[in-house]
């Protein structure tokens, strides 16, 4: 017999308390996997982004457009290496429920700036450049459609419904597939020729979505969107610079503050299971207090009960988080091949899986501290009742 | 058989702050008890058995006064010395027994061995022999809910036996049981007390226990009353 063994035996002293406890804590840590994986790959991909590059963006708002000519002057600008530009469509695929991110761009600069983060077959980039009623599509969105090259896909759009010609679709040749050079770049994506979309729309011509450049080094980020930002000062669009990194973020919060609504669920139902799993287990001890006392009278040393106690809280805490991550692991990974990478990189990382140990063992340590600091404190006398 | 003097309490003074009041329940006690002794403390309810017990046991201390064990201080350690020093001097036997309900009998007899040194095997065995001292060999798997009154104290006397303590110290250890088995438990201790040399000392309300003993103390609002040599 060991400490180990006593503390087995008091924590499943009371076999269905002990499971329900165990049922709680192993809820609250599926939902923290599953949830910390998402905002893990969320915030992975946006950290992935280049260092030197920048994107350029209405002022007022990065849903308004800039004007074309802006590309030309920008690209001028000392410290300026790569320009690019695209522009937001709203395409989905025969249901408007079938969303796809579709970016109308130049074939040629926009491959040019994103060439480290996506691989395409050379022949299919060409292929893409010279049609101009092609696309490339992102290795996701052609798993999930199983689109080759070659197959001819109507698009439509939420935003530019009527084209020039009186007709609603956009008949788009898949050209080439796209594939993630980084495991967090996300392929769910398709881009068409902007001079096809630009001739084709009914409104906004000569605009473009926002402007992507590469600077020749990250040192030179700050003076080159100085330099943009106040060269379009006082003008009918002005312009908001920044790093893509930030770009991103901005845009992922159109979809609301992802990390705080995690934080918020997360920590709720952490919440609930330190309320629940606390007084649990300051009951449990509560009800042993006259063995306690039993052990101390025979000469177990306050300290090695207060470790008894809090090892007790921390087993439990590891028998209903450990299995809760192993699960929260397995919905993740069905939740990334259901979602055919719209969320790349998504998986139960190591350090969402480490954070997640850190927080059992701190659970553990935070709801069996004040049974554990009664069962050290508590006087024998007392407790056995023997005055 | 009795020797040099075990324990020895000198001018010990026991009081309690209960609110507002002081209570005394010992003032300027003295008593020795001689190694090999077996002593029996009977007394009103409140008159002290308990306390004088627990000072005995090293799980109170005194207001004043000193308590020397083997010639050693008892008074005076820190509550770590004090555990150290009743896993390796003092055995309890209660009246309600109080083994734990989730360990099988013989888990019960070793906790007391998980305070020392001895490998698996030596606990093992001592564990066994205990178990056999107290004629409850075949019941080391049962757990106490299994086991009827008398056979659940005899498990507490082979756990207060195990780490072969000098003094033992018993709080009304038949008064939970029928006669018969009472008379049994008494007989054990007093063949402890004969066979094994062990000091023990038991409280008690029940004039037939004490007359397994060789002395009674009689204990009143904190004072001996009279002291009588039974065997």
């Amino acid at each position: 017999m060991s400490d180990l063994y006593l503390l087995w035996r008091n924590l499943f002293r009371r076999k269905l308390r002990t499971f329900l406890m165990m049922l709680a804590i192993f809820v609250a840590f599926v939902i923290y996997g599953v949830l910390g994986s998402i905002n893990y790959a969320f915030e992975h991909g946006v950290d992935s982004s280049a260092d030197n590059r920048l994107v350029v963006v209405n002022k007022i708002t990065f849903i308004q457009p800039l004007p074309y000519a802006y590309v030309g002057k920008i690209a001028a600008i000392k410290g300026v290496k790569n320009i690019t530009f695209a522009n937001w469509f709203g395409g989905y695929y025969q249901d408007a429920r079938n969303q796809i991110g579709t970016f109308a761009v130049d074939p040629e600069s926009y491959l040019r700036i994103y060439r480290d983060d996506l691989r395409i077959d050379p022949a299919q980039r060409d292929a893409f450049i010279h049609d101009r009623t092609s696309m490339v599509v992102g290795e996701a969105i052609a798993t999930k459609y199983g689109w080759k090259v070659g197959d001819r896909i109507p698009i439509n759009s939420n935003i530019f419904t009527n084209k020039a010609d009186g007709s609603h679709t956009w008949e788009l040749t898949v050209a080439g597939i796209a594939y993630a050079a980084k495991e967090s770049f996300n392929t769910s994506f398709i881009i068409f020729q902007y001079e096809n979309f630009n001739e084709s729309k009914t409104f906004g011509k000569d605009t473009v979505g926002w402007i992507t450049l590469e600077t020749d080094s990250a040192a030179v980020n700050d003076t080159v969107a100085a330099t943009i930002d106040d060269m379009f000062a006082n003008s009918t669009a002005e312009t908001n610079t920044q790093s893509e990194k930030a770009f991103g973020k901005a845009f992922l919060a159109q979809l609301g503050n992802i990390a705080l609504i995690i934080t918020l669920v997360v920590g709720a139902a952490f919440a609930t299971i330190l309320m629940i799993v606390g007084n649990t287990m300051v009951m449990a001890v509560r009800e042993r207090t006259k063995e306690i006392a039993v052990l101390k009278t025979l000469g177990f040393p306050s300290w090695r009960i207060w470790r008894q106690v809090l090892g007790e809280s921390v087993l439990l805490s590891l028998l209903g988080g450990v299995p809760g991550l192993l699960v929260a692991g397995l919905l993740v990974a069905l939740l990334s091949k259901v979602a055919s990478g719209a969320i790349p990189g998504l998986a139960l990382t190591l350090p969402v899986a480490g954070l997640g140990v850190a927080f059992m063992l701190l659970l553990g340590v935070v709801t069996g501290f004040l049974p554990a600091w009664n069962a050290l404190r508590l006087n024998i006398v007392t407790a056995l009742g023997r005055l | 058989m009795t020797g040099q003097t075990l324990i020895h309490l000198q001018d010990v003074s026991k009081r309690f702050v209960k609110g507002k009041d002081t209570i005394t329940i010992f003032d300027h006690l003295g008593l020795s008890i001689p190694a090999g002794d077996f002593v029996a403390v009977m007394g009103p309810s409140g008159s002290g058995k308990t306390t004088l017990l627990n000072l005995l046991g090293g799980i109170d201390q005194p207001t004043e006064g000193s308590i020397t064990f083997d010639g050693g201080r008892v008074d005076t350690l820190t509550e770590g010395q004090l555990a150290r020093w009743r896993a390796h001097n003092v055995g309890f036997i209660f009246q309600f027994y109080n083994l734990m309900p989730t360990l099988s009998a013989a888990r019960n007899v070793e906790l007391p061995l998980l305070l020392t040194s001895f490998s698996r095997a030596e606990r093992k065995r001592r564990v066994e022999a205990a178990l056999s001292l107290v004629g409850l060999a075949e019941r080391a798997d049962h757990y106490p809910r299994e086991m009827s009154g008398g056979q659940q104290q005899r498990v507490a006397i082979a756990r207060a036996l195990i780490s072969d303590p000098k003094l033992l110290l018993c709080d009304e250890p038949t008064g939970d049981l029928d006669r018969t088995t009472a008379d049994e438990i008494l007989a054990m201790l007093r063949l402890l007390n004969q066979e094994m040399g062990k000091t023990i000392v038991m409280v008690t309300h029940d004039p037939e226990a004490a007359k397994y003993a060789r002395r009674t103390l009689h204990l009143d609002k904190g004072r001996f009353t009279e002291r009588e040599l039974v065997a």
